[in-house]
């Protein structure tokens, strides 16, 4: 293995791959994918515990292994930074002396509306800056203009988490230079900073080309859990996000224009 | 007393605890959070902390999501 780990704050990582926990048919599938998908770090939203038909009493917490996994409670669905610190506040206390790792940090999301699912920038960096205070260690899902980013790093986030296209979309990484810009720009003399592509990607390829382009890792939900054999795609997930680091370490050749042979031109009999 | 639990309305005698209200649901301490009236109850103090007529309640737990 030549991967180096994934440093986020105070977590060291072997997996460079961040997945969901929604969507799912059922949770037997859930806990099968994150098997199969390698990850060590889970993500888990906050929501009203059900008090009326409740699932049977079956809580997500029982199918995922507290020595396996690492949780990263999420603050989905929040619109404004005051609610987004609430949830990420209730996140903690639910960890706390629970048996799981996860307490102490968090993913940062607040959206901007319904339709789009995109980050709102303003509210984001605002409810950042409470958490930082208060002493999270917070990953920040944001759109993926450099210049917030720049800010969002600046505010203390323990990484930076640009989305390659709208949540569950499915496109995959569209401004591919837009990301390359923010890794230029955020890992100048400070290589190791955390840069994840959170949401968006469809497919194996598209989790290879990200990391290709030398992100830390990637986070991802529904391009597992909605794949027609979720448990296989978990699977090419885990290897996309290998062989794509791999590439990026490797260094890839550059792009010409016309060909270059690559068997010898001395000693052909055709001469 | 009347309290408002996750935007019900739910009628408990007076005096119950935290600790009471979640034997109510049949839910377990170790897998939910509770405000009160939008602070948050540390677990320890569940079975100490009485609720009184009017007081808000939210009790969540850890639901998938990405």
């Amino acid at each position: 293995m030549a991967s180096t780990h994934l440093k986020i704050g105070s977590y060291e990582l072997k997996s460079r791959l961040i997945v969901g926990t929604g969507k799912y048919s059922s949770l037997e599938l859930m806990q099968q994918c994150h098997q199969e998908s390698g990850a060590e770090v889970v993500t888990v939203a906050v929501r009203r515990e059900r008090l009326v038909d409740k699932n049977s009493g079956r809580n997500i917490l029982d199918f995922i292994d507290p020595k396996k996994y690492i949780l990263l409670p999420n603050t989905a669905g929040c619109f404004n930074a005051q609610d987004v610190v609430r949830v990420a506040k209730l996140g903690r206390e639910m960890l706390t002396d629970s048996g799981y790792r996860g307490a102490d940090w968090v993913k940062l999301e607040c959206l901007g509306d319904t339709r789009t699912l995109l980050p709102e920038p303003v509210g984001t960096l605002e409810a950042l800056k409470i958490l930082v205070q208060d002493g999270f260690q917070v990953l920040v899902y944001c759109s993926d203009d450099v210049m917030l980013c720049k800010r969002i790093k600046e505010a203390g986030a323990a990484a930076v988490m640009p989305a390659g296209s709208p949540i569950g979309s499915g496109q995959g990484v569209l401004n591919p230079n837009a990301i390359r810009i923010i890794l230029e720009q955020l890992k100048e003399n400070d290589p190791t900073y955390p840069v994840i592509v959170d949401a968006g990607v469809g497919t194996a390829s598209d989790v290879a080309a990200a990391m290709e382009l030398g992100v830390d890792g990637v986070l991802l939900n529904t391009a597992i859990a909605g794949a027609t054999d979720p448990v296989k795609m978990a699977r090419a997930m885990m290897l996309a996000t290998e062989s794509g680091h791999l590439a990026h370490q490797a260094g890839r050749i550059a792009r010409k224009l016309y060909a270059t042979a690559s068997s010898p031109w001395e000693g052909r009999i055709n001469v | 007393m009347e309290l408002c639990v996750n935007g019900e309305k739910l009628l408990l005698p007076d005096g119950a605890t935290i600790a009471a209200l979640l034997e109510h649901f049949k839910l377990q301490p170790v897998r939910v959070a509770v405000e009160l009236n939008c602070d948050i109850v540390p677990k320890k103090t569940y079975s100490h902390t009485r609720l009184k007529s009017g007081d808000k309640v939210e009790i969540v737990t850890f639901v998938g999501g990405g």
